[in-house]
């Protein structure tokens, strides 16, 4: 089939191209830049609005196998295409864990079965996620993982990360840090600080985190591995993060919305869609993230997307547990908090959740260059709206940004050449229904 | 008067005024346990639940009787919790108990805000009796009851909390109540156990209670619990109790007129010396009878309160 996108602002940072142009899609990839033909099966009108290289969200989490109450890969995969999310990459911390080549097979398999963002599966870097024995990672790099990470079950011990490094490494792949001292962090359900003291809540410090990046980053310089480091949340780790790229290291970070969006003045209302780990810090720390967002030390947006049933959620706060879906309001939230208040351009913020994300994960996506996969976001930065969970495609509908005005939405979502995902005003993805 | 909350949570929004009518309307209260015939009528018809998440003998009696003396019908509901019980959540717990005709719920549990938001789903009074670590206001409030009646007022005296504040949610509501009445605010114990951050609450922190026993109008002892010692927080009760246990030795730097009180349970010979806990500046008992006075204040008011 030959579709064209015309009239639209065409933003891809892969390809330095920042321009009004047509596009040319023949079947599932991208034909042309500018030079169109006359009569293509079908022609979308993007005028007034920007056309992007589908965003790639690098981590998220979608429940199976195991809680497919809470997401499935085709609920996620849905809840993706919906935020103008071509491609996104699953943890596995599922049940049980993807941390062999026929589970990461598998969730390659329901990716292909559900036929709309692609789904690719991260794997465990030890045997059922124990920090004990490497998992078999040359065998899920065959059956499709992107990375290698032990999730929320850091690897405490630092020996067992240090030969997980350079094993990964001969595939090229990066090992993904979720960092967190569990002894330090303890009991926390929320921010160390004046919040967590008033409320009497136990609270995680910036060091439990801080202290695991220097780690991280350590035994990333001795192994010479690739190192992402996960939703960074405290100042301290994105320094840390900034003076191992000036020294040169194979180290990449991302953060999330809700770490440079809230704070844990938040936790006042005791209201369980705030309790996200890593927790939602302070003023200072948004201040650092956004900086280093715009200084290029923070590579990637993600949005950890979480999701819990309400029943799971809906228990006193220090009982519930921890996580924030992300997918659908990944974009907004980014073009409100980020672009429009001038932190960054829009091209920046492309790179941050298409064009890094892509390169970072080895995916031959995040761009609309000639001969690419044709995975397009045509998003809309210009109309304000609400987001309403009730209208998320997601299964969960655990998201504290419930009712808030934003900018920015995917109104078209292609992927490989295909639309599988429409904004209808009054009918749309996380719009008001 | 200046009460017009439906519910009791904690102190830390409360302004002076609101303490103030709380601690009037209870002095009229406290002549009624001293009459043969102990009960008055202005709850009679309503119902008081006690819904106890955590177990707490004394302070459930306390409410109990205070709602009965009030005329009050009480029912009494006690479930341990615990994140990894599963079951009834304390939401519908309490939606079914409103059903059946309460008006007040008074509700202690071991999570911080769980007053808290079921204040947000119930149409009926909440009060708090203890959430975590985070506010006890009505025990904060007798405690304020009783300086008051030694004292005459709040206003410049100078109130040692001494104990584990950073698992205290005595601490809190007494800072937030102390403060808001213009007392003076001091905190002791190990900084494992006061973290300095209260300082940015407006009290002062000390590590040393010899430094400042002289100064203080009224020392508040919390009870020190075993679980802390064991959790590496201090390292032995036998150490604890040399740095800050309260001591006939101690007791000779403090001023003539100290009041001493504790919130009990007390752990004698621990954080403070029997003779301390029986002399004659303790006014440890009178607290647990003013509780029963503020506790009815708390339900006639809250019923009131729109």
């Amino acid at each position: 089939m030959n579709l064209v996108i015309k009239g639209g602002r065409v933003l891809d940072p892969a390809g330095g191209v920042d321009s009004v142009l047509d596009i040319f899609v023949r079947d599932d990839k991208i034909a042309a830049l500018g030079n169109v033909p006359a009569n293509p099966d079908m022609t979308i009108d993007a005028t007034g609005l920007i056309v992007v290289p589908g965003l790639v969200d690098m981590h998220v989490h979608l429940r199976e196998p195991g809680n497919e109450e809470e997401e499935t890969i085709a609920s996620g995969a849905e809840s993706a295409a919906a935020g103008g999310i071509t491609s996104c990459a699953c943890m596995p911390n599922t049940e049980p864990a993807i941390d062999n080549e026929a589970a990461a097979e598998f969730v390659i398999l329901q990716s292909n079965r559900a036929a709309r963002s692609n789904v690719y599966p991260i794997g465990a870097v030890t045997a059922g996620r124990k920090g004990e024995e490497l998992a078999e990672i040359g065998g899920m790099v065959r059956g499709g993982a992107v990375a290698f990470s032990d999730d929320g079950s850091p690897v405490s011990n630092a020996e067992i990360l240090r030969r997980a490094m350079l094993y990964t490494k001969m595939f090229d792949r990066p090992v993904i840090s979720h960092c967190e001292n569990r002894e330090l962090a303890g009991s926390g359900v929320m921010n160390s600080g004046m919040v967590s003291m008033t409320l009497g809540l136990a609270g995680m410090s910036n060091a439990s985190e801080e202290i695991m990046v220097a780690r991280d980053i350590a035994l990333a310089e001795i192994t010479g591995a690739l190192l992402h480091i996960a939703h960074v949340s405290a100042a301290g780790s994105v320094e840390l993060v900034r003076r191992a790229k000036e020294k040169g290291l194979r180290v990449t970070c991302e953060a999330t919305p809700h770490h440079f969006t809230l704070t844990d003045e938040c936790v006042r209302l005791f209201d369980s869609n705030y309790k996200v780990n890593p927790p939602l810090r302070t003023a200072e720390d948004i201040q650092a993230i956004k900086a280093g967002l715009a200084d290029g030390t923070i590579d990637a947006v993600a949005s950890d997307h979480a999701p819990h049933t309400e029943e799971e959620k809906d228990v006193e706060f220090s009982f519930a547990p921890f996580g924030i879906i992300g997918m659908e309001t990944l974009l907004p939230l980014v073009v409100s908090e980020l672009v429009k208040p001038g932190i960054i351009t829009l091209q920046k913020a492309i790179e941050l959740v298409s064009t890094n994300p892509a390169k970072i994960l080895r995916l031959e996506r995040g761009t609309l260059t000639p001969g690419a996969v044709a995975d397009i976001a045509i998003i809309d930065t210009e109309t304000e709206w609400e987001i309403d969970v009730g209208s998320f495609r997601s299964k969960s509908r655990n998201c504290p940004f419930h009712g808030r005005k934003v900018f920015g939405r995917a109104l078209k979502t292609i992927v490989s050449g295909r639309i599988i995902h429409e904004h209808s005003p009054g009918h749309g993805a996380g719009g008001r229904d | 008067m200046e009460w017009k909350r439906r519910h009791l949570l904690g102190l830390e929004d409360l302004s002076a005024g609101e303490i103030t009518a709380v601690l009037d309307m209870a002095v009229s209260f406290k002549e009624v346990s001293t009459r043969s015939i102990k009960k008055v009528p202005p709850l009679r018809g309503k119902v008081v639940a006690n819904l106890f998440f955590e177990p707490s003998t004394r302070t459930r009696i306390s409410f109990e009787l205070a709602a009965s003396r009030l005329s009050a019908d009480v029912v009494n509901f006690e479930k341990s919790t615990s994140s990894a019980v599963k079951g009834e959540t304390l939401k519908d717990t309490a939606r079914n108990i409103e059903r059946m005709g309460v008006d007040i719920v008074v509700v202690r549990h071991t999570a911080p805000g769980a007053p808290h938001r079921l204040a947000e789903v119930l149409n009926i009074s909440v009060l708090n009796a203890g959430d975590g670590a985070h506010e006890h206001p009505t025990q904060a409030l007798l405690d304020l009851f009783t300086i008051r009646e030694h004292k005459g007022e709040l206003k410049g005296l100078t109130v040692a909390i001494v104990g584990d504040i950073g698992h205290s949610r005595v601490a809190r509501s007494s800072i937030w109540g102390l403060k808001a009445l213009g007392a003076n605010v001091i905190l002791v114990g190990p900084p494992t156990l006061v973290p300095a951050g209260f300082r940015k609450l407006g009290v002062e922190v000390s590590h040393n209670l010899d430094e400042v026993i002289s100064r203080c109008d009224v020392i508040n002892m919390l009870r020190i619990q075993f679980e802390r010692q064991q959790s590496g927080l201090f390292p032995s009760l036998r150490e604890y109790s040399r740095l800050f246990g309260l001591n006939r030795e101690r007791m000779q730097r403090a001023r003539e007129d100290v009041l001493i009180m504790h919130p009990g349970p007390i752990n004698r010979g621990v954080e403070i010396a029997p003779q301390v806990a029986d002399g004659p500046h303790s006014v440890i008992l009178e607290q647990v009878e003013n509780g029963l006075a503020v506790r009815m204040a708390a339900m006639y008011l809250v019923t009131r309160g729109r």
